[in-house]
């Protein structure tokens, strides 16, 4: 059976590759420490060995549509092209074009929809910066192939957050059932508190310390149980009105499984944003 | 209430560098030729099978006319739409980083949460 042999949360954040590549007057005071991060990250994932990854985001409206909007997807494509015009216009992102890997993909929507989620899917998806900012962050060669899941936390009504955790505890157990001898190593990112479009936009810090505090540690330690009884659609409004890519970070909570602790923490105070950086190696990984 | 047709109209300026700079440029007749000609057509559909019944109230086509994001984000739109296309449109007017999008916090600053109803 197939490996999973790192899970990685992260959140996204789309001025990293910008920032990163800036030099002289250009680059921000917080370039180095934000690169010194992000490289250490990287080691967790190449350490890893993968051979395939299974990558949880979130479209920005770019392909996914009000008139037609999946709760959630998984891409089934041989390749995949990214990024869009306007993410290139505000956040200099690179145009990107990846491999997919259509057997993990269509196992996963088989047995998945086989399991209690009726997912949608698609066969020709150009995927956006929640998906590209990890590979940039984690593996900017972007040459392994993947297969991208899409969740929707931008569209209300959105589903519940249990059914994100549910997701990732049935992503877990797919993987490790799938009859292949690939090493899978399974990447999603999110957010903690966050706002955009509203009063409490970049400022000099997230709108809600205290609950990027305490999601950090609900996620370092897998407490999913304290997640849950205290994250629901209504209350996600309240730390900023971009918060609920934090369910992201539950699926990937449930894709680590319930009390699992992470083996790399790390998470740094930028200007409107916290970021945080999660990875866990699952015990049976060699 | 058109919410619908507010994020609609948000998401096809903002995927398009032509439409971005026409709204900018003439943001009253942009709205009312793109109400005209491409409110109804369904992205994912040919034309010949548009839609026949959607229209913007008159508050929100005043607010798209005036390029008025306070009422707009009142009016319900779309936070990211919202602020990605108004990104686009003027963060170029101001000289230092992220001047343009404190400006448009302060402006909204008399909101506490819950802001109106984004659902559609």
């Amino acid at each position: 059976m197939a490996q999973v042999v790192a899970v990685i949360a992260s959140t996204h954040h789309p001025f990293y590759y910008k920032a990163a590549a800036s030099s002289g007057d250009d680059r921000p005071p917080f370039a180095d420490e934000w690169v010194a991060k992000i490289e250490a990250f990287r080691q967790t994932l190449t350490r890893a060995r993968p051979d395939v990854l299974v990558m949880v985001g979130s479209d920005h409206f770019h392909q996914l549509w009000l008139d037609n909007m999946p709760q959630f997807l998984i891409g089934k494509a041989p390749f995949y092209d990214a990024n869009f015009y306007n993410e290139e216009r505000e956040f200099g992102l690179p145009r990107m074009f990846v491999h997919g890997h259509e057997e993990l993909s269509a196992y996963l929507l088989r047995e998945g929809m086989d399991a209690g989620f009726d997912l949608a899917f698609s066969n020709e998806l150009r995927i956006d910066h929640s998906i590209t900012c990890p590979l940039i962050t984690l593996r900017p060669q972007a040459d392994l192939p993947i297969v991208p899941i899409y969740t929707n936390i931008f569209a209300p009504p959105l589903p519940q957050p249990k059914r994100f955790v549910e997701l990732g505890k049935t992503i877990r157990r797919l993987v490790e059932s799938w009859p292949s001898d690939q090493r899978v190593a399974i990447i999603g990112t999110g957010h903690l508190s966050l706002e955009l479009g509203g009063p409490r936009q970049f400022g000099p810090h997230g709108p809600d310390p205290e609950f990027d505090r305490q999601a950090v540690e609900w996620i370092a330690t897998g407490d999913l149980a304290s997640a849950l009884a205290q994250v629901s659609l209504d209350s996600l409004w309240l730390p900023g009105n971009a918060t609920h890519g934090f369910m992201d970070f539950m699926l990937m909570m449930g894709v680590a499984g319930e009390n699992a602790k992470a083996d790399h923490v790390d998470s740094l105070d930028l200007f409107h944003t916290m970021e945080a950086y999660f990875t866990w190696y699952p015990k049976a990984a060699a | 209430m058109s919410k619908y047709l507010l994020d609609k109209f948000l998401y096809s300026i903002d995927r398009d560098p032509e439409l971005v700079e026409r709204y900018r440029d003439d943001p009253r007749g942009t709205v009312q030729w793109w109400e005209a000609e491409r409110a109804n057509v369904i992205l994912n559909c040919p034309q010949a099978e548009r839609s026949t019944w959607l229209t913007f109230t008159a508050a929100e086509r005043e607010a798209l006319a005036t390029h008025d994001y306070v009422r707009l984000f009142e009016l319900g739109s779309h936070n990211f739409l919202l602020l990605t296309l108004f990104i686009a449109l003027f963060e170029r007017d101001y000289d230092e980083p992220l001047a343009f999008q404190r400006e448009f916090a302060a402006r909204l600053g008399h909101w506490t949460a819950p802001y109106p109803d984004i659902s559609t």
